[in-house]
């Protein structure tokens, strides 16, 4: 079979099932693309040799009542794997060699899965177009020296250049969505505490989620079922009734009730974005449901938020790479020197700024004005969001204010660059799920998302919308594999 | 408000992070703009408003101290950058 790349998760599942592909079919395909994808950059670490090895195991004595029997997978480089490099991007973890495994991917591998290799992303997560890796920027499949968006930006490569068959990456802000809508495929965030944190390298701790990042809708409820559980090694996971997702979607979302915020019409928004989203109201109609105009006043708020707490968090959970006990060290003529030299060398500009950031709104006499003063409008956020939920039952915004930039057009400006990120980060300072999934073109061609945010834990929901809305959008992804050696 | 080299040079050795001359500038101009877009927060009249501590809503729930990973030293050690027998080895500290 020539077009293995080319199947959903769920159609190589069903194959390897009824035993049409083996594991190491599937594999091998997915690696010789891989393989031939080298101008994408997308992989920082491959594990090709070892999932080989793993996909003829598999096939020796396969079990094919799990999950995802003998499905190769690339993971983005956040999440710590057992005796396999993981940096999270960064050079002061460019040697790091974790001795566990997060929960998040040993729930995958534990229904069959087998790990590729490690996707690249920005610096621990901090970016909106993947070019604040150490490892270099990635390149979007859908056209050259385009960004794939951040910061989970090998990940979305990867899975629309058809390089793994799914992914996850992790969403502090934006990082699974606004990379999804920049590549055309179906991305993710999960209600905060659904799934386990462990493992995965900290950013902002209060806002960080891992979660799914699929070709389509139903592929992404069949992962988010795999990797959200309760987990006790995460102080903050949740202890919930979790649905059986993808046995549980459904397309009939009659009468359900969607809110469009009115504050998500924002200044100088494209009007292809403005017309993106009223085909997505006529679409969510045509399924039966009912729009009503909401609004989320504190909304412009959201960013100056985002941009004190998550820095705030950042700073501390930094603090740790000290080039004592892991990672990058630098020569150093005493302690503090050291200190001071590892971490110059060992972070890039943008992690070093917001490390800074973070630094100064937590100092002594600025506290209160920043952090406190942070606290208190993300609680009017969420306040917002918890009106608006006692009249919808879902949310309609796009998920980006624009399509996907060229490489270095915002880097020098880091405003701008943050701005990216306008529609996706109210979601995780009120720790809801939210979905992006592919609605369009821009006139350049160059793929569009609709968000669908949901109510806390009802990820079931957003994601029946999502699967209702994707057969009217009917989206085809424009891939020309430009990059194919 | 205007984040001066000072501040920088503060912010700087708090964070732990060298930072020449050169670069130093160039952060000033970043965080001054970054700072000038927070700057919207105070349009905010917020005496009233309780922070947001915790986003899950949940008790923190306690567990029994017990060890559950032993023997893991060697695991502990294995990436550290310089080590000596069981320790960690840094700069000479006390002289």
């Amino acid at each position: 079979m020539s077009d293995i790349t080319k199947q959903s998760l769920t159609e190589l599942v069903e194959n390897i099932k009824s035993k049409k592909l083996s594991s190491t079919d599937v594999t091998k395909a997915f690696i010789q693309r891989s393989e031939r994808s080298s101008e994408l950059n997308a992989y920082i670490t491959d594990d090709f040799t070892s999932a080989l090895d793993k996909a003829k195991k598999f096939d020796q004595n396969p079990n094919l009542d799990l999950k995802l029997p003998g499905i190769p997978m690339a993971v983005k480089d956040l999440f710590c794997t057992k005796n396999v490099k993981t940096t999270a991007g960064s050079k002061i973890l460019n040697n790091f060699v974790p001795t566990y495994e997060s929960t998040v991917t040993e729930n995958i591998w534990n229904e069959g899965a087998i790990l590729l290799g490690k996707l690249n992303c920005d610096e621990f997560a901090m970016g909106s177009s993947n070019e604040t890796s150490h490892f270099g920027n990635v390149q979007n499949p859908i056209d050259k020296n385009l960004v794939p968006g951040g910061s989970s930006g090998g990940s979305a490569s990867a899975v629309a250049g058809q390089l793994t068959p799914i992914t996850i990456g992790t969403d502090t802000g934006g990082s699974i969505r606004q990379p999804a809508s920049f590549t055309g495929i179906v991305g993710l965030k999960p209600t905060y505490g659904s799934c386990s944190r462990y493992g995965i390298v900290a950013f902002a701790s209060s806002l960080d989620q891992a979660g799914p990042m699929a070709q389509n809708v139903k592929d992404c409820a069949l992962l988010q079922e795999v990797i959200s559980t309760y987990d006790s090694k995460d102080s903050t996971s949740i202890n919930f009734k979790r649905n059986h997702y993808s046995k549980e979607l459904t397309k009939n979302i009659k009468g359900k009730k969607i809110g469009i915020p009115k504050e998500y019409r924002v200044d100088g928004m494209p009007k292809e974005i403005e017309d993106l989203w009223q085909k997505g109201i006529q679409y969510v109609k045509d399924c039966g449901a009912e729009t009503i105009d909401i609004s989320l006043p504190h909304t412009s708020y959201a960013l100056p938020t985002y941009y004190i707490v998550a820095p705030a968090e950042a700073s501390s959970n930094l603090a740790r790479y000290d080039g004592v006990k892991y990672g990058y060290r630098a020569k150093g003529e005493n302690l503090i020197d050291m200190y001071e030299k590892t971490r110059s060398e060992g972070f890039g500009a943008e992690v070093q700024r917001r490390i800074m950031i973070g630094t100064y709104v937590l100092s002594s006499g600025y506290y209160d004005a920043y952090y406190l003063k942070a606290q208190k409008v993300r609680k009017l956020i969420k306040n917002d969001f918890d009106e608006a939920y006692k009249k919808v039952d879902a949310i309609l915004t796009p998920s980006t204010p624009s399509s996907a930039f060229k490489i270095g057009e915002k880097t020098n400006d880091p405003v701008s660059m943050y701005l990216n990120d306008i529609f996706t980060v109210p979601v995780n300072l009120a720790g809801l799920p939210g979905i992006s999934i592919p609605a369009g073109h821009d006139t350049k061609g160059y793929p569009l998302g609709l968000q669908i945010i949901g109510k806390a834990f009802d990820e079931q929901n957003i994601l029946n919308i999502a699967f209702a809305m994707e057969e009217k959008i009917n989206f085809k992804n424009k891939i020309t594999d430009w990059w194919l050696k | 408000m205007s984040i001066d080299l000072k501040t920088i040079k503060h912010i700087s050795k708090l964070s732990r992070i060298s930072v020449d001359e050169k670069r130093a500038e160039k952060l000033a101009d970043d965080l001054n703009s970054i700072f000038e877009f927070i700057e919207k927060l105070n349009e905010l009249k917020t005496d009233d408003v309780k922070p947001l501590t915790s986003i899950a809503e949940t008790t923190l729930k306690f567990r029994s101290d017990e060890i559950k990973s032993k023997n893991i030293r060697e695991q502990i050690i294995k990436n550290s950058p310089e080590d000596n027998e069981d320790y960690f080895v840094v700069p000479k500290v006390i002289e």
